[in-house]
């Protein structure tokens, strides 16, 4: 009992470091105050003024554009690359799609900034930002799936075969409807990484184009304002709420089954 | 024209021979079963059938037309596996309707022949479920209509009992041999469970070490197996090693050391001289207290090492006097106790003339 009292405080503690400053930024996105400070009273008009300013809104439809048309890259890629790897197990391939993943973000910015200016001379922007986007969440996709397909019974794919499907049809069948739900799940992760990128979006963005979390980063130059709270919250909505769905579509990747 | 032709077939994985030289014809409507240890070849064969391997060497024909380059989705032939391979995001009526849909069936006629196939494996009421709810005995009776559905040349069965538990595998057993009677389709079935090829097959081939050891009817595999291989894998046996001293067309004499002479069957011509074994089965030898002796030519002595009471018989190890150990059944039809003779109790064992077989290899 002792013991279990014990871990049960670690764990609140615990907990309570990793959401009370989250749970502080909801509250104050809804405070009627300029500072952040005290609570003053219940308002909204911090998310109206978000509506209201252009810039907040080209930089939420630039994150939305490149994180739908980045996880749609990057799950065909992945999946493609999951299924590859899985099939022909190469000893060396899995880590260099996997390196991605575990890189930190700073090096692979950088070297993709190097990369994007220096090698192939690109104008940055949005293509940059695309192509970075894709080149982290490819990795991501192709361990879920990969996953996905390493719990699978072979053997049905030979019986797919053996019952008269093409290798297409087998794909089509048997292979695709199984793997779908770690293929979801692969583009939600993508969708939540690249739209929450700081990082190697800082270093591959250039001048012109700015994404949410770089709006937000600017912004908090000056201070943490209302406003920064109230997309904040918005952006903390929408990622919880992906992270929600790739668990429940691969519960097997994410976390314990039961 | 067989059904099934294949021809000096050869298979090598590196420097092993799954395969080697086997040649076998397969006719149509039979129950054929390739039967061996693991390791002997059956299911490299299997797979050669089935399209998903080719031979090195030698040829497959199907009804007269060699199977060469044809992929397994061109093949008119089913397999059962092993672990039944179920599409586990299909129900049972989309698993069987799976190959029907392949083929081009019209919706309605994929159906109707869907339930046709659920009825012939008693599951009508199972159609909408997940191949995850059934029990394994279910499991298997989809794969085989699976199998079936569309009425293939030949369905192949690997191990498709191995993960049934010993009662259920006996009922399956009967349903199998019923099953294929009724849609008459040939069957090539793959086991090591020697009992299981007995009760099943119209024919059997004895594999060991990627070759066929012998091929024939149950009842010739097990009276008169070719060599001690043969012999061993299929039942039990007891193998009495001696010299053949005189030879007649119908009888054999030989001398096995510390036995004295025995009296023989000759099934085949020997030559005096000959080294090799006399091969009895279990339930050829007759036990008994040395009184109680029923004048058969060949009787030995010996003590009882051993028994295994098994309820209907009962199998004693005695070691005779030259120290061979060798096996006898009892039947337990009498009334009373159901086993006679105590291990250390002194027994006869004795058998007829012409039992058992003369091998020389």
């Amino acid at each position: 009992m002792k013991h279990s009292a014990w871990l049960w405080t670690a764990a609140l503690a615990a907990y309570a470091f990793l959401y009370v400053p989250l749970a502080i930024v909801v509250l104050f996105s809804f405070n009627d105050s300029e500072l952040n400070a005290s609570w003053v009273r219940f308002t909204t008009r911090w998310y109206a003024k978000l509506l209201g300013d252009p810039d907040m809104l080209q930089a939420a439809a630039n994150s939305l554009l490149i994180a739908i048309a980045s996880s749609t890259i990057a799950t065909i890629l992945g999946t493609m690359a999951g299924i590859a790897l899985h099939r022909w197990r190469p000893r060396l391939l899995p880590f260099l799609v996997l390196t991605p993943v575990s890189m930190p973000e700073i090096l692979l910015g950088v070297s993709l900034l190097l990369f994007f200016r220096q090698v192939l001379d690109l104008t940055l922007g949005l293509f940059s930002i695309l192509a970075a986007h894709v080149t982290f969440s490819i990795g991501f996709v192709a361990i879920i799936v990969r996953a996905r397909l390493a719990g699978m019974d072979e053997e049905i794919f030979a019986a797919a075969r053996d019952l008269g499907a093409t290798p297409w049809r087998t794909f089509r069948r048997v292979t695709l409807p199984l793997i779908l739900p770690g293929i979801v799940a692969g583009f939600l992760m993508s969708f939540t990484l690249s739209i929450d990128d700081f990082v190697i979006t800082f270093f591959v963005a250039g001048v012109g184009v700015t994404t949410l979390p770089l709006q937000i980063y600017s912004m908090i130059k000056v201070a943490v304002t209302p406003e920064v709270n109230a997309v904040s919250t918005l952006l903390m909505a929408l990622t919880l709420t992906l992270i929600a769905l790739a668990a429940r579509f691969a519960p097997d990747t994410l976390r314990r089954s039961p | 024209m067989a059904l099934l032709e294949i021809r000096n077939v050869t298979r090598r994985f590196g420097d092993l021979s799954a395969v080697l030289g086997v040649s076998l014809a397969i006719e149509a409507g039979e129950f054929f079963t390739l039967l061996g240890p693991s390791g002997c070849g059956k299911t490299t064969i299997l797979r050669m059938i089935a399209g998903f391997d080719a031979p090195d060497e030698g040829e497959l024909f199907l009804d007269g037309r060699p199977l060469a380059g044809i992929p397994p989705e061109q093949r008119p032939v089913h397999t059962v596996f092993q672990n039944y391979a179920l599409f586990p995001h299909l129900t049972v009526a989309g698993n069987i309707a799976f190959p029907l849909e392949m083929a081009g069936f019209a919706r309605d006629d994929i159906r109707r022949r869907t339930g046709e196939a659920l009825e012939l494996v008693h599951l009508e009421d199972k159609g909408g479920a997940y191949p995850h709810a059934l029990s394994g005995g279910q499991k298997q009776r989809v794969a085989l209509a699976r199998g079936l559905v569309n009425k293939p040349r030949l369905l192949l069965l690997d191990e498709p009992l191995g993960a049934l538990d010993a009662k259920l595998r006996e009922r399956m057993q009967g349903e199998l041999i019923a099953l294929q009677r009724e849609v008459g389709i040939t069957f090539v079935f793959v086991t090591h469970a020697q009992q299981e090829a007995l009760a099943l097959s119209h024919r059997i081939a004895v594999m060991n070490a990627g070759r066929v050891e012998q091929l024939d009817v149950p009842e010739v595999l097990y009276s008169t197996p070719k060599n001690r291989f043969v012999a061993d894998f299929i039942g039990s046996i007891n193998l009495i090693e001696g010299e053949v001293t005189a030879a007649s067309r119908h009888e054999l004499q030989l001398v096995a050391p510390g036995l004295g002479t025995i009296a023989a069957p000759a099934h085949a011509p020997v030559a005096p001289g000959t080294r090799g074994a006399l091969a009895l089965r279990p339930e050829h030898l007759r036990i008994a207290a040395p009184e109680a002796r029923a004048g058969l030519k060949n009787h030995f002595t010996g003590t009882v090492a051993e028994y295994l009471f098994l309820g209907d018989v009962t199998v004693y190890k005695v070691r005779l006097d030259n120290g061979l150990l060798i096996e006898a059944l009892a039947t337990n039809a009498g009334s009373g106790k159901a086993y006679f003779h105590e291990i250390g109790d002194r027994v006869s064992i004795e058998w007829r003339h012409d039992a058992g077989i003369f091998l020389d290899r």
